[in-house]
């Protein structure tokens, strides 16, 4: 009996905690679809009378985000043409890194994996100003390629580390039987290697990509107006100061930034998490 | 096998192909990181504002950051942040993880529900709860029309609590992440000796207390490390949020960084304060990663 008691008390515990967690996503999508009238005389989790999806459409393409009125797309499209290449060359250089720390160590190897492996923690801070001015240098200031460049660089770090420690969990072995067929460094790599690291390549690729996908200070800091990413849309769009304020376009411009990750999250949720738990430096 | 002898085996190519390989990376590394750290460093010392400026300057810079108050309101909202995020975190994502622990029906679809937000930005959290504590129209008009008619709730424009804002949307955004962590630590403890508790007739919560849960040190400690290093770096969360206000009243240094590199044009203020910070993550880092590294190697 006392048993039972303790079911029912976990599963509403469980449940009101499930609650708290949908309820912001749940009072973002109905103030989207809500009109301003409905806004004022209503409340955050009143339901809508009246669904309209038109502050979707206005925050795609005519919210004003500062001086310009025009929607989120192109910064939309700045996010997608950052975070492509952005995630493809850390995740091949984190792949190749992982290898040769792992399976090809030399003296001084451990305290390379060291000196990269600060980065993942470092407080981006310290790099901001040098980074502007060598961006201005290297002529991709506040430029698309200008932000892939800094993600790659301060992407570094992790993509080696997930490599790295998936690498060490395979045998060196098969390594040395490789060796004795006569494969060598690059053979090994391609043929025995990566065939075997579709998972770590999903993990990496998924962490990448949400990172790149939600990062802000990069964007705010080294990107200006025709290459900022959406996060600094969103943010724009959000802050500026109009007469009325549109919390309905701002909750629908919110969703839009937010769509590919939680996309993502809801068909490779295994991969995310196990992302995370690999940040969390462990192997 | 020792390494060097390893390598005598390795044709010339096969040595110094590794190295090569490499290279990049770890150039990258020395310079964008190492180089840029001692860069900022540089700057620092010198007499910069609006633009990079190399007359050396000694420690004015610093003198300049301790004498501003807004830096202490800064470092001040760091630590009520870190220890009520870190603190409140920790709690619920461990209590969620020992309740999901207990043979759940529709774990899955529970453990998917928590962990979303850290799928989002915090751009994207912050708008989110700029819109739901907004007084006026936000979670206090929703007590109001549910009768509640005195119900005051104004945080975010509250100079003296702004910062506790914050701590709800972090707090909100993380909690899952540590309820991931430990639920993947708790599945990796050994049944047979909870077992063996029970038979000796120890109740759950004293299994828990006493043999679990200390069990899972490693993972307390890496938790701890990740979200006080999320703590120390939240930037994107305060500015969707506050941008630092009311006044600069939820200012932390990140924010303060930014205003004074980027916006305010005193670069060498700017500088001093990443290097504080930069200090206060190598305090924490460092010993962390040389445990790891280290226990690796024996273990």
């Amino acid at each position: 009996m006392a048993n039972t008691l303790g079911r029912i008390l976990l599963y509403t515990v469980l449940c009101l905690t499930a609650f708290y967690y949908l309820l912001p996503l749940y009072v973002m999508f109905i103030t989207s679809v809500k009109g301003l009238e409905e806004i004022r005389s209503g409340n955050l989790l009143s339901f809508p009378t009246d669904i309209s999806f038109a502050a979707w459409g206005k925050a795609w393409s005519s919210a004003c985000t500062g001086v310009e009125c025009r929607g989120l797309s192109s910064y939309f499209y700045n996010s997608v043409r950052m975070v492509i290449p952005g995630v493809l060359i850390s995740t091949a250089l984190g792949a190749i890194n992982g290898y040769v720390l792992a399976k090809w160590r030399f003296k001084g190897s451990e305290i390379i994996f060291a000196m990269i492996l600060f980065g993942v923690f470092m407080p981006f801070q310290v790099l901001l100003l040098p980074m502007a001015q060598t961006l201005g240098w290297m002529g991709i200031a506040s430029s698309t390629t200008g932000l892939v460049f800094v993600h790659v660089v301060c992407g570094l770090a992790s993509t080696t580390l997930f490599f790295r420690n998936y690498y060490v969990g395979i045998p060196d072995e098969l390594i040395k039987a490789a060796r004795l067929d006569g494969a060598g460094f690059w053979r090994i790599f391609f043929k025995i290697i990566l065939p075997m690291s579709t998972p770590i390549i999903m993990v990496t690729l998924i962490w990448q990509f949400t990172n790149i996908w939600n990062d802000f200070l990069f964007g705010v800091v080294f990107s200006a107006g025709d290459s900022q990413p959406i996060t600094v849309g969103l943010n724009n769009l959000a802050n500026t100061s109009t007469s009325v304020k549109e919390y309905n376009v701002d909750m629908a411009a919110a969703i839009i930034a937010a769509l590919p990750t939680i996309l993502v999250y809801v068909f490779a949720g295994k991969y995310f998490v196990r992302g995370l738990t690999a940040g969390a430096v462990k192997g | 096998m020792s390494i060097s002898a390893q390598e005598a085996h390795y044709g010339f190519t096969e040595r110094w192909l590794p190295r090569l390989v490499l290279a990049p990376s770890f150039l990258l590394t020395l310079i964008f990181l190492y180089g840029f750290i001692i860069w900022n460093g540089y700057l620092s010392f010198t007499t910069s504002r609006l633009m990079p400026n190399l007359t050396w300057a000694g420690l004015a810079q610093y003198q300049i950051l301790f004498e501003n108050e807004r830096w202490w309101v800064a470092v001040k909202n760091l630590f009520i942040f870190a220890s009520l995020f870190i603190g409140s975190g920790m709690a619920i994502g461990i209590g969620l993880a020992i309740f999901l622990d207990q043979k759940i029906r529709g774990e899955g679809i529970l453990r998917t529900i928590y962990l979303y937000p850290m799928a989002l930005s915090f751009v994207v959290t912050g708008t989110a709860w700029k819109w739901m504590l907004n007084p006026g129209l936000g979670l206090e008009k929703l007590m109001h029309d549910w009768g509640f008619i005195h119900f005051t709730f104004d945080w975010l424009v509250n100079s003296e609590m702004s910062i506790y804002t914050v701590v709800i949307a972090g707090v909100w955004q993380s909690s899952g992440f540590v309820m991931a962590l430990f639920l993947a630590g708790l599945r990796g403890v050994d049944d047979s000796i909870i077992k063996a508790a029970q038979i000796d007739g120890a109740y759950l919560s004293r299994i828990y207390w006493k043999i679990i849960l200390p069990a899972l040190r490693p993972v307390f400690f890496s938790t701890l490390m990740i979200l006080s290093h999320i703590a120390i770096k939240s930037f994107d969360l305060v500015m969707a949020l506050t941008g630092g206000g009311p006044g600069f009243s939820s200012d932390v240094p990140a924010t303060f960084m930014y205003a004074m590199a980027f916006t305010r044009g005193q670069m060498g203020v700017g500088a001093a304060s990443s290097m504080m910070m930069l200090a206060t993550v190598a305090a924490l880092v460092v010993p962390y990663l040389y445990s790891e590294l280290r226990g690796k190697k024996n273990g």
